[in-house]
């Protein structure tokens, strides 16, 4: 079947089975961000905007996704470096493998919820799995992260 | 120092955060052909026969390949230096399958689709056998785990096939059962380690084909880039010089990715049809199927006289390899070498030790590598000695930790020539508030907040056998390349060594661009493991910036017309000490690509003699519900002596991580089989490691000492970090609530019925 759907800003329309899962589909046009860490829907690593909402694409079907508004990484470029930045200031993005669905959550978070303590912080993020940190130095980052877009507005 | 020691970002940094694809299933052919393994639902069977015909026929079907169709040599996946410790016991696939999950057929074909149809329709017939599941009935059981008249071992490590045993040994100074009978304290305990899984982000994976010379080549996620090459190339019984390996990113190794676990399956599938090839493990393969932290059993007897003065120490370590024996030799030594040697001044010490096959999944190496389980066994013993005595924790190790100049006969008698432990837990006792905590404080609520300490060291590299070397060359406009071929696996290793190259150039580190591992290019390294990279390899990196810039002055001395001697290189330009002739470091990189016979270009090696071991004290409080025995994770202090930080930005984060997967195998993961040796913990759903909201709060300080044989006083950082939260979370929870557990991970049942038990 069809599905045709917006993807980074590009209307996009793809062959796919009756089966296929979103994150699958992602791979196959071309957004390599995407990432998979547990097929179980415990690690958030592939963790795309789906109408805006953060949403684990190994969890859903592709043929969900018909005329709706799909954001992976590669259409966050500008958000992700900015992030990015403060990440990577840390030394907290270590093996970047979970980055990506991290950062779609931590950019999901900034327009969702307006000065977040760290605890809600943490609960938002939490189903983002990390080995390598051990999460204090993203949270530094997230922490700083927030406060100058604060300080922006 | 300009660059070492500054917290610099990674050089990689930008396309990790913008998600750029630079790992191994990012770059691999579309056309690849997808591979997959049938596994045996058996712990211990033959395999009377295999029916493909069916399977065969479904469309996009390539080959499905079975034990007929490998080389009857038998290898070991486990990536260390030849000759490997770890016993030849494995076939590519072989007859007889050794656990639940082990390797039956490799299945190849166009998709994923059409591969896991041909997989449901081979017919296996086996012939089952009782399988050895009990790790303390493994040694001389009837029931042998390798019969096999092939099976061998290239190391004296004491190992014998047919009494189950991988490897077997002792080592002991002075009459541990004379000393231990005179001491006016003594503790005897057993402590239980359980197998605990890397859970890397990025699963085992690989992707093969050939090139237009006929060459195999390799693109895998591995931590051992060089020594999968003779992997492969055993495995395949081909010639080394056909095989070629190359190391993108990756995505975390822990030492998981130092077993060969992926790489033979589509490796073979190329040799054998000259397609390309992938393999890609799901998480549940990587749970079932991998290279977890061997199970231990530790028996500890510890002994004091009435000052508190520890006299002696006695470490028996049993060891479960599993089904095959990678790294079971070599993780079983830390148990011991880098437990005792905490502590000085002993009159004798003995560690004895059996590593045993058993019909589970075959074992590896975790960060921490044996040393982990040791450790907590050690440090939980020592802190019930101190219970015993009744003396403060703290007291008592600030008396008998190995100090800075003291030999440590239990650690091959070496000397600890750089060792700030001391300052180490007066640091950490002073972020923790010990004196006023320890050792438990009443919440009023039905919680108690206990809090617990417990040392820790590791080595830098194999001493005498790890060896790193880097190439280094000058290109036009002066610029350098870095050859390395340790294989960064996301802690940074291509910055921090291009920092210390920075460092000895002194330029940027922008001027300095750095490639990481091809087998065909870079220059030999044995690989990123045994925390070895910036200690062995970042002292190559200084040697080859020595005759790298004696090579440039050479050069210059040529179009300056003047004596070396009189020259001096600053980073940008090489002038002359008498006059005003100077030429730029440009100018000579410009100059050199035309009309020059001298090639400035270096190239140097390094292993060292020694592994000065980096040391650290763990502090943990923590929250135990007095009604539900849930233990949570309150503050857990670091506090690490690594010898001088090269960037302290990433030598914390090491840090942070390290004690996140430790808190991981205190309070949760375990690796749990079912009665008839099926594993249960296949997914994250069972398997849990921690999230952010698990890990409470860790704050980490650095007390460096300097190590005089290391590059800029550095010793390692990467493994130590794990090695502390397990006693210490134990003993808090002994102090808040008087339940000893010995068994890892410390549930909430454990602790529940610990209570219950007093």
């Amino acid at each position: 079947m069809e599905v045709k759907f917006n993807l980074n800003g590009k209307p996009v329309a793809a062959e796919i089975k009756a089966d296929t899962l979103l994150y699958d589909l992602l791979r196959e046009e071309g957004c390599y961000s995407v990432k998979c860490g547990c097929e179980t829907t415990n690690c958030g690593l592939c963790t795309v905007m789906l109408d805006g909402k953060p949403s684990l694409s190994c969890s859903i079907l592709a043929a969900r996704v018909e005329g709706r508004e799909v954001f992976t990484l590669e259409g966050l470029q500008k958000e992700a470096e900015e992030f990015g930045e403060f990440l990577a200031a840390e030394g907290a993005e270590q093996c970047g493998f979970c980055s990506p669905g991290f950062i779609m959550n931590v950019l999901a978070m900034a327009r969702e919820l307006d000065e977040p303590d760290m605890e809600e912080i943490k609960e938002y993020l939490s189903g983002n799995l990390c080995r390598c940190s051990g999460y204090m130095g993203q949270m530094r980052a997230v922490e700083k992260y927030i406060k100058t877009k604060r300080e922006d507005r | 120092m300009q660059v070492v020691n500054q917290a610099i970002p990674k050089v990689d940094a930008k396309a990790l955060v913008t998600g750029k694809p630079v790992y191994t299933d990012d770059l691999a052919p579309k056309d690849c052909l997808e591979v997959k393994i049938l596994r045996s639902p058996h712990a211990h069977a033959l395999i009377k026969s295999i029916d493909k015909t069916r399977a065969l026929k479904v469309p996009g079907i390539e080959c499905i390949l079975t034990y007929e169709d490998c080389p009857d040599e038998r290898f070991t996946m486990a990536g260390q230096t030849y000759p490997e410790p770890s016993p030849y016991d494995r076939l590519i696939l072989d007859k007889r399958v050794r656990f639940v999950g082990d390797a039956v057929a490799i299945v190849a074909g166009k998709d994923k689709a059409c591969v896991t149809q041909a997989m449901k329709m081979i017919k296996v017939e086996y012939e089952i056998l009782e399988p050895v599941l009990d790790f303390r009935k493994a040694k001389d059981n009837d029931i042998l785990v390798h019969p096999e008249e092939n099976w061998k071992s290239l190391c004296p490590v004491g190992a014998d096939n047919k009494r189950n045993l991988c490897a077997c040994g002792k080592d002991e100074k002075g009459d541990i059962d004379e000393v231990l009978k005179n001491c006016d304290y003594v503790v005897e305990q057993t402590y239980h380690t359980k197998a605990c899984q890397q859970a890397m982000m990025e699963t085992f994976r690989t992707y093969t084909y050939m090139d237009v010379y006929g060459r195999l080549n390799v693109v895998s996620s591995t931590q051992v880039t060089f020594h999968v090459r003779r992997i492969l190339a055993n495995a395949l019984c081909i010639p080394k010089s056909k095989v070629r390996v190359v190391k993108p990113r990756i995505g975390g190794g822990f030492g998981a990715k130092q077993t060969s676990v992926s790489e033979v399956y589509p490796a073979l599938v190329t040799w054998k049809t000259g397609k390309p090839a992938k393999i890609i493990f799901t998480r549940e393969e990587s749970q079932i199927a991998s290279s977890p932290r061997h199970e231990m059993e530790i028996k500890v007897r510890v002994g004091a006289d009435k000052s508190g003065k520890i006299r002696g120490i006695d470490v028996y370590t049993l060891s479960n390899t599993g089904a095959f024996g990678e790294h079971g030799p070599t993780t079983v030594g830390l148990s011991g070498h880098k437990s005792i040697p905490l502590y000085g001044g002993l009159d004798a010490f003995r560690f004895s030790y059996d590593v045993v096959y058993t019909n589970v999944m075959s074992a590896g190496a975790y960060r921490g590598y044996g040393a982990t389980q040791g450790i907590f066994a050690v440090e939980s013993a020592v802190n019930e000695l101190a219970e015993k005595i009744g003396v403060d924790p703290v007291v008592l190790r600030e008396k008998n930790m190995v100090k800075e100049g003291e030999v440590m006969p239990a650690y091959y008698g070496e000397t600890a020539n750089s060792c700030a432990l001391d300052r180490c837990m007066a640091k950490a006792k002073e972020m923790m508030h010990w004196d006023e905590k320890y050792p438990c404080k009443d919440m009023g609520n039905g919680k108690v907040r206990g809090v617990g300490v417990a040392m820790a060291m590791q080595g830098s590299g194999i001493s005498a056998v790890d060896t790193g070397s880097v190439a280094m060359k000058v290109n036009d406009d002066g610029f350098y390349s870095l050859m390395i071929g340790a294989s960064d696996m996301g802690t940074g290793c291509d910055t921090i060594l291009a920092q210390m190259a920075a460092e000895c150039m002194n330029c940027s580190v922008d001027d300095i661009v750095v490639s990481g591992v091809d087998t065909d290019i870079s220059p030999y390294d044995t690989g990123s493991y045994a925390s070895s990279t910036t200690y062995v390899t970042g002292m190559a990196v200084i040697k080859t910036c020595e005759s790298l810039k004696k090579k440039i002055i050479f050069k210059a001395a040529k179009y300056l017309d003047c004596t070396e001697e009189e020259l001096e290189f600053d980073g940008k330009k090489v002038y002359s000490l008498k006059d005003q002739r100077e030429i730029t470091l440009r100018d000579i990189g410009n100059r050199v690509m035309c009309n020059n016979e001298d090639s400035l270009s270096a190239s140097e090696a390094h292993s060292s003699p020694v592994s000065p071991p980096p040391f650290m004290v763990g502090m943990a409080e923590v929250e135990v519900d007095t009604e539900t025995g849930k233990a949570t994770l309150i503050d857990y202090v670091a506090v690490v002596d690594c010898g001088t930080p090269i960037n302290p930005n990433l030598a914390r984060v090491q840090v942070e991580g390290g004690i996140a997967q430790g808190i991981g195998m205190a309070l949760y993961e375990d690796v749990v089989y079912s009665s008839s040796g099926k594993n249960y913990s296949n997914s994250f759903m069972q398997y849990k490691i921690p999230t952010r909201l698990d890990v409470g709060k860790i704050r980490v300080e650095f007390e460096s000492s300097y190590e005089p044989t290391g590059p800029f006083g550095a010793k390692s950082i990467g493994e130590i970090v794990i090695n502390t939260p397990s006693p210490a979370i134990a003993s808090a929870i002994s102090h808040a609530v008087g339940a000893k557990i010995r068994e890892l991970p410390i549930t909430p049942e454990k602790i529940y019925y610990g209570m219950k038990k007093q």
